[in-house]
């Protein structure tokens, strides 16, 4: 099991989702992938992405005083 | 937890349009719905097929308040500080995620464009309008852009 870290802290719709989807196609079930990102949009649509896919979130958090986000996910 | 294993949902995109900012609609939609799990095939036909011709992929006009290109000058200068991606990404993107592009082959004939003037690499399959139906029957978005 490896752990994946995507940085997309900057990019705009729909860079955060699909950058997240190419992680996730490239890991193998049970590595866990941690997108690190700023778009708003993205933190409320990669856990809509994640449930679409039957894929499971294991946290979400605020950083940078809620400027930045953090999203674990298992593949 | 695995991905889901059902056949995935599909949505099919008609790109009749040629115009930047309609073609920025169609690869967003597509990489989004290609990101959530389904499946999507992009139909060029028209004006839309134009963007698929060997370095023309950025060359669309603003569908409005285009100005002679005054207009598209200023909205790229915005999009560039928004820092949004450029088409050429988008479309890697979208063929890296396995998104399906079909060419219309009328297009071609009536705007006397040969394969060999377009993006080859990106196109999947060339078709009519059968082939956008037998795409679309059972997709659950097809939208015409």
């Amino acid at each position: 099991m490896t752990e994946v870290e995507i940085d997309v802290r900057g990019e705009t719709c729909p860079v955060p989702l699909v950058e997240c989807r190419k992680a996730l196609r490239k890991a193998s079930p049970g590595d866990l992938v941690l997108v690190k990102g700023t778009h708003p949009a993205s933190k409320k649509e990669i856990p809509m992405a994640c449930e679409a896919l039957g894929l499971e979130v294991l946290g979400i958090e605020d950083k940078e005083g809620g400027k930045e986000w953090e999203i674990k996910i298992r593949r | 937890m695995p991905e889901k294993e059902l056949k995935p949902e599909k949505a099919v995109i008609v790109l009749h349009s040629g115009d930047m900012d309609k073609f920025y609609s169609a690869l967003i939609i597509g990489n989004g719905a290609l990101a959530m799990g389904m499946e999507v095939s992009v139909y060029f036909t028209f004006w839309g097929l134009m963007r698929l011709k060997k370095g023309e992929l950025e060359k669309g006009p603003l569908s409005r308040m285009h100005m002679l290109g005054l207009g598209k000058k200023m909205i790229e200068g915005r999009m560039k500080a928004a820092n949004v991606a450029s088409l050429e990404k988008l479309m890697e993107d979208f063929k890296e995620l396995g998104g399906k592009i079909i060419a219309c082959e009328m297009t071609m004939e009536i705007m006397g464009i040969k394969k060999e003037e377009l993006r080859t690499d990106w196109v999947d399959d060339w078709g009519a309008v059968g082939t956008y139906i037998q795409e679309a029957r059972d997709a659950s978005i097809t939208l015409f852009i």
